[in-house]
């Protein structure tokens, strides 16, 4: 699948377009297809969104992952502070990013 | 230490004001990303990966008490209560909001501090030696010439926009503690035969994806000429660097294209023709800046002896402190290394605490270190102990300073957009595996730094050993160096052969610590062991 990545614009955090909105949760994140450039002008002139840009990633039983691991890094947060991360509760996280 | 005048401060105060409107009209919508990316970076401000994160200038690595103590109110109203001391003598804040940029750089400006020129084809903030004004082995202080060309160098309007981003340090000792022939131009402040004292002027040094120690281009300039030949340098670097390739575009490849000689050449024609152009500020104005560098009121007859009966305090004493100039003093450092820790990170906490203790212990001084360690440099011996006691309290007191666990790490894939592989937790596993086996005291001196991509940021050439994070179809992979230093015996490292996974990585620096205990003489360090027998051993023992 496709999905949709930016940085928020005025707090700087990591974004995934969720259909409708922008989510901090990956999980959220829907296939865009071919609308990834679209969706990404039209959110970006709107000032929801900073430099979006599309990715490739797979949803499985446990949620949706990024292909790349800086992607995956960026949807956790820095795998040495779990406790600024968006699991901090998931002991497993970091083998999630690796 | 340097205190703004009236200039100073307006200077900082009109880019705050003017970078507030500008960011205001970021999230207004006038400004388009590429029009306001520019503009941000000149503040300091990048966007990394999980936020925006703000670097701000540190000259030469000096904080008074009451600048740590800001940096620390920074940590916590804006950030997430820490923050990350760099091989820049920086700090670095990782959770930003632009909506609060301009607030930040303003209460920066109430304690004298900035962000300008922390990014950018500008000339970067000017490092120094950690020990300036205090070690027993310097000629002179070399800050007064740090803050001048601080000054010079500050909206310098030709040289705003260089090729590439431009590094300069300044030493004043033959011990190199600043990396300084791995900048783009290195200074070290010497005496000549006839006894004066002047400039040596390194020039075309650095690391990155093309690593080069500086050739010396001119052995003596007159100090009242120093700032004139250093915009002689730039000039010619300015008018030849390479703006058509950004791999290109360092003065390192300019210095080495056109041959040193050649280069040092086209400097003299410039510096011949800038002498009497008045470049170079009034002697005056150097007199001023010295003034703050005063000596504080050191006490005539401190004590010089050490209670050594606590032997955790020995052992810091040992590894931890450096020689000052005065009987009765040392310079210590606080190591940013715990075992486990992230190298470098100082919680809000941390700073306010080491401020108490500049504002207790150093004469309201601390300095940050190139190697990401916080120094006092001016503590009396007498005062050893109670601050000893009070760092341990607080994690602060590893007795580690140029150990295996006192490795530089940069952030790495952890936080930085640029980087392929994870610095951070390879160091950790090192500092591990070493402090599990009690080896760390038995290995002595040895430098281990970590970059998470080619850039090298953590210094990884430089490094006795160095381990370079790449990204070998999208897995970490890490690759092993020994042979660096960036002291004043300033060598590259070599890769030793193909990369290791993170595990395999521990291992490997593991295996070559093997090495050097079997081979090395007495007296020897990790280097000097790798330098006598080669790299052959250490291949035989990670390949074969």
């Amino acid at each position: 699948m496709r999905i949709l990545t930016g940085n928020d614009l005025k707090s700087g955090a990591v974004v995934w377009w969720d259909g409708s909105d922008w989510s901090l949760h990956v999980d959220h994140a829907v296939d865009v297809g071919d609308r990834a450039e679209e969706i990404a002008a039209r959110e970006e002139a709107a000032r929801r969104v900073n430099v979006p840009y599309a990715i490739e990633a797979q949803r499985d039983d446990n949620g949706v992952r990024p292909a790349h691991i800086k992607d995956r890094v960026r949807a956790l947060g820095p795998t040495v502070r779990p406790d600024l991360t968006l699991k901090p509760s998931d002991a497993q996280a970091g083998n999630w990013v690796i | 230490m340097y205190a703004y005048d009236q200039y100073d401060q307006a200077m900082v105060d009109a880019r705050v004001a003017e970078f507030r409107d500008q960011a205001q009209r970021r999230l207004d919508g006038k400004l388009s990303e590429d029009q306001f990316k520019p503009l941000r970076l000149m503040n300091g401000l990048y966007l990394q990966l999980h936020a925006y994160m703000l670097r701000v200038a540190v000259p030469y690595g000096t904080l008074d008490s009451r600048q740590m103590h800001a940096l620390a109110e920074i940590a916590d109203k804006y950030d997430r209560g820490y923050g990350h001391f760099t091989t820049r003598q920086n700090i670095q804040y990782n959770w930003i909001r632009l909506e609060d940029a301009a607030d930040i750089l303003a209460d920066l400006a109430k304690v004298e501090m900035h962000a300008i020129q922390t990014s950018g084809n500008c000339i970067r903030n000017i490092s120094s030696d950690h020990f300036a004004g205090a070690a027993a082995d310097e000629l002179i202080d070399p800050r007064p010439y740090a803050e001048l060309l601080r000054q010079w160098s500050s909206f310098h309007p030709e040289f705003s926009y260089l090729p590439r981003k431009f590094k300069i340090a300044v030493i004043a000792s033959d011990t190199d503690r600043a990396a300084m022939k791995l900048h783009d131009i290195g200074i070290q402040i010497v005496r000549n035969d006839a006894g004066a004292i002047g400039a040596a002027f390194y020039v075309g040094g650095g690391m990155g994806r093309t690593p080069m120690i500086a050739p010396c281009i001119r052995e003596f300039v007159a100090l009242d000429q120093l700032v004139t030949y250093a915009e002689a340098c730039l000039r010619v670097y300015n008018r030849h660097g390479r703006r058509d390739n950004k791999y290109k575009a360092r003065i390192k490849i300019l210095v080495h294209e056109l041959g040193a000689q050649e280069y040092a050449a086209q400097v003299e024609a410039e510096f011949a023709h800038l002498l009497d152009q008045g470049v170079e500020p009034p002697l005056a104005e150097l007199e001023r800046i010295a003034t703050f560098f005063a000596d504080p009121p050191f006490e005539d007859d401190a004590a010089t002896e050490i209670d050594r009966s606590d032997p955790d305090f020995a052992l810091w004493v040992d590894r931890n402190t450096h020689p000052h100039k005065t009987p009765g003093y040392v310079s210590a450092v606080i190591s940013l290394k715990p075992v486990g820790g992230i190298p470098g990170d100082a919680s809000a906490d941390q700073m306010h605490l080491m401020a108490e203790l500049a504002k207790d212990y150093s004469f309201d001084e601390c300095r940050v270190m190139h190697t990401q360690n916080i120094v006092l440099p001016h503590v009396k011996i007498a005062d050893l102990h109670a601050l000893w006691s009070k760092l341990d309290e607080a994690g602060l007191g590893s007795p580690n300073l140029d150990t295996v666990e006192d490795i530089i790490a940069c952030p790495g894939l952890d936080y930085c957009s640029l980087a392929n592989a994870r610095s951070i937790p390879v160091a950790q596993k090192i500092q591990q595996r070493f402090a599990d086996s009690g080896r760390t005291a038995e290995l002595g001196e040895l430098k281990l730094k970590i970059s998470g991509c080619i850039n090298a940021c953590g210094h990884h050439h430089a490094g006795h050993i160095g381990i370079l994070g790449v990204d070998r179809k999208g897995t970490e992979n890490y690759q092993l160096l020994l042979g660096g230093s960036e002291a004043q015996d300033t060598s590259l490292a070599k890769i030793t052969g193909p990369g290791f996974d993170e595990d395999g990585i521990v291992d490997a620096v593991e295996k070559a610590t093997d090495v050097y205990l079997s081979n090395r003489a007495d007296g020897e360090r990790f280097l000097d062991t790798y330098r006598r027998i080669g790299m052959a051993p250490f291949k035989e023992a990670l390949y074969d």
